[in-house]
């Protein structure tokens, strides 16, 4: 069965459809791309799945069950993690107060919650700033922060919103090692992501919007090659 | 490192005990009614505005009625007690029951709205029930309730003529009630959750928190220790009317006098509580009846500095010294 299924998902904001009948699956231990030119509804489509946003129509659906019209905290409690694609540290906590958040999700212990932020933390190469103030963490670190307090939650699907986007060159293959890793021990993705190169490289599978609308989906390979993605986001250069 | 990381939660544990044998020891020095009116003024105020820390500087909810609260409070054990007979320590269980109960209604509308639509609307909702209050005959109107005046002093009617030093131990009491609970909170996962509310709610909410829950949960304990408080006054004064115990004034001053000390910490409302109520009874004395504006000038200009100057007020001040002066 799949882990999350998505059907006939459609969103309209005023006049503008931001999403029309997605629909699309992800199985146990995949990590799926999404990829699409901007406004072509990536973001509203993870509002969509992890309930910040009620849909017009269609079903979302985890383990099969429906979780639709679910308030997001459940959908949380229920093992969705997500990030943002703006970076939203609480500002003032610490770093490891922020991960703490998403361990109380699994303990109401204080100390236990500390000792599992900490660990998560250590995962992503920020132990050391543990005690720091979030609002004072580069964006590299937060970028860092922001997937750690996800993850501490421990989620059974995880959804990233441009894991490489705003970071520097030099930060970016530390962040897919990360990205890797997670997928490797077992974690189910989603991930939203501009980076061709970084897609075809992570992920097993890519869904391609465009417009709100799936135009694709299927291998990297495929997708690369299939003449309705090239037409709508990567353009001629990429054909060249 | 090590040696002085155990070293010095002992020493705040010394400290923190000096200073509650001393305020015991107070009323055995401090024996003029003024002077000791001056200092359960302090710890009135403190208590009031660590209340509304745990809402507005905890959670980050800006509450601008909590004379709701405090009037509820004042009200219902004074009801209470004329109709029933009831002593005012029940009253005040009771208010403060009324008053948490009273925050939930007042909360599930207003919580739908953020940062100054939140302080507005808490604001309409004090002069909504200043106003009623005020035309309520059954409850005195504006005319306000007489707390009858009961003789000997005793302990479980809440009347003590001949000294101020119960009353003295009473608020004291009180602040310690209102300091513990947020001490406690501090320490929970119910005080991370309320901060990490007060930061973001759509973020807290991708992590599992009931984020509309926390805000119940925060101003149903922020309106029982202000009703608590509200039973004090009426308690202390014996007479109580819609313009003492439901001003906006009062609510602003409350919202002021954490903000001096800083919001959102454990000493902040306190700190507040003893530079600015010595000011305004200072200014009261020094000036009289005519000074009735000066204070609120005062406090203006104080707004104005803490803004500008130091935005996280006295706390953010202290914590400017060495790392250790202050948690």
């Amino acid at each position: 069965m799949s882990l999350l299924a998505v059907a006939g998902l459609t969103k309209r904001f005023g006049g503008v459809v931001a999403t029309r009948d997605v629909s699309f699956r992800v199985a146990p231990g995949e990590l799926v791309g999404v990829i699409g030119p901007n406004g072509a509804g990536k973001s509203t489509l993870f509002d969509l799945v992890t309930g910040f946003t009620p849909p017009d129509a269609g079903e979302v659906r985890l383990d099969g069950r429906p979780i639709t019209g679910r308030r997001p905290d459940e959908i949380a409690r229920l093992g969705v993690a997500r990030t943002f694609q703006k970076l939203r540290p609480f500002p003032d906590l610490t770093a490891i107060e922020n991960v703490m958040i998403g361990a109380f999700q699994k303990t109401a212990d204080v100390g236990a919650a500390r000792a599992a932020a900490l660990e998560v933390l250590a995962g992503v190469g920020l132990a050391e700033r543990a005690e720091a103030p979030a609002r004072g963490l580069s964006t590299g670190q937060r970028k860092r922060l922001e997937l750690a307090r996800a993850l501490a939650t421990r989620p059974r699907l995880l959804l990233l919103d441009e894991v490489t986007g705003g970071v520097d060159q030099a930060t970016v293959p530390g962040l897919l090692r990360l990205v890797r890793d997670l997928h490797a021990g077992g974690l189910s993705l989603i991930v939203i992501e501009h980076n061709m190169r970084v897609i075809m490289e992570l992920a097993q599978r890519v869904v391609a919007l465009a417009l709100g609308e799936v135009i694709a989906d299927g291998p990297p390979e495929a997708i690369v090659r299939d003449h309705r993605v090239i037409d709508a986001y990567l353009g001629e250069s990429w054909r060249g | 490192m090590a040696a002085a990381g155990a070293a010095r939660p002992v020493l705040k544990r010394a400290v923190l005990l000096a200073a509650l044998a001393a305020a015991l020891a107070v009323p055995a020095v401090v024996t003029l009614p003024f002077p000791r009116h001056v200092i359960i003024m302090i710890f009135l105020y403190g208590a009031l505005a660590s209340a509304w820390n745990i809402l507005a500087g905890y959670c980050g909810q800006i509450s601008l009625g909590h004379a709701v609260f405090f009037g509820t409070g004042a009200y219902t054990s004074s009801l209470l007690g004329r109709e029933l007979g009831l002593t005012p320590w029940l009253g005040m269980v009771a208010g403060a029951a009324a008053a948490a109960l009273l925050s939930q209604v007042i909360g599930y509308p207003v919580f739908r709205l953020r940062g100054h639509y939140f302080a507005i609307a808490t604001i309409a909702v004090g002069e909504i029930a200043h106003t009623l209050v005020a035309n309520w005959d059954w409850a005195g109107g504006a005319r306000g309730l007489f707390v009858p005046i009961k003789r000997p002093d005793s302990l479980l009617d809440f009347q003590f003529h001949d000294s101020k030093a119960v009353y003295y131990y009473i608020a004291l009491g009180l602040l310690l009630l209102a300091l513990g609970v947020t001490h406690r909170l501090e320490r929970s996962r119910r005080g991370y959750y309320f901060r990490a509310v007060r930061d973001d709610q759509e973020v807290a909410a991708s992590l599992g928190v009931h984020v509309a829950r926390e805000k119940r949960r925060a101003i149903a304990v922020s309106a029982a220790l202000t009703a608590a408080c509200g039973t004090f006054w009426a308690q202390y004064l014996l007479y109580i009317d819609p313009e003492s115990v439901f001003p906006l004034a009062l609510s602003i001053l409350i919202c002021l006098v954490a903000v001096l000390g800083g919001v959102g910490t454990l000493w902040g409302p306190v700190l507040g509580a003893a530079v600015l109520v010595p000011l305004s009874e200072g200014t009261r004395i020094w000036l009289g009846g005519g000074g009735q504006a000066l204070d609120l000038l005062i406090y203006g200009a104080l707004i104005v500095v803490i803004s500008v100057v130091q935005p996280a007020g006295i706390m953010g001040l202290l914590r400017r010294r060495p790392a250790g002066s202050a948690r």
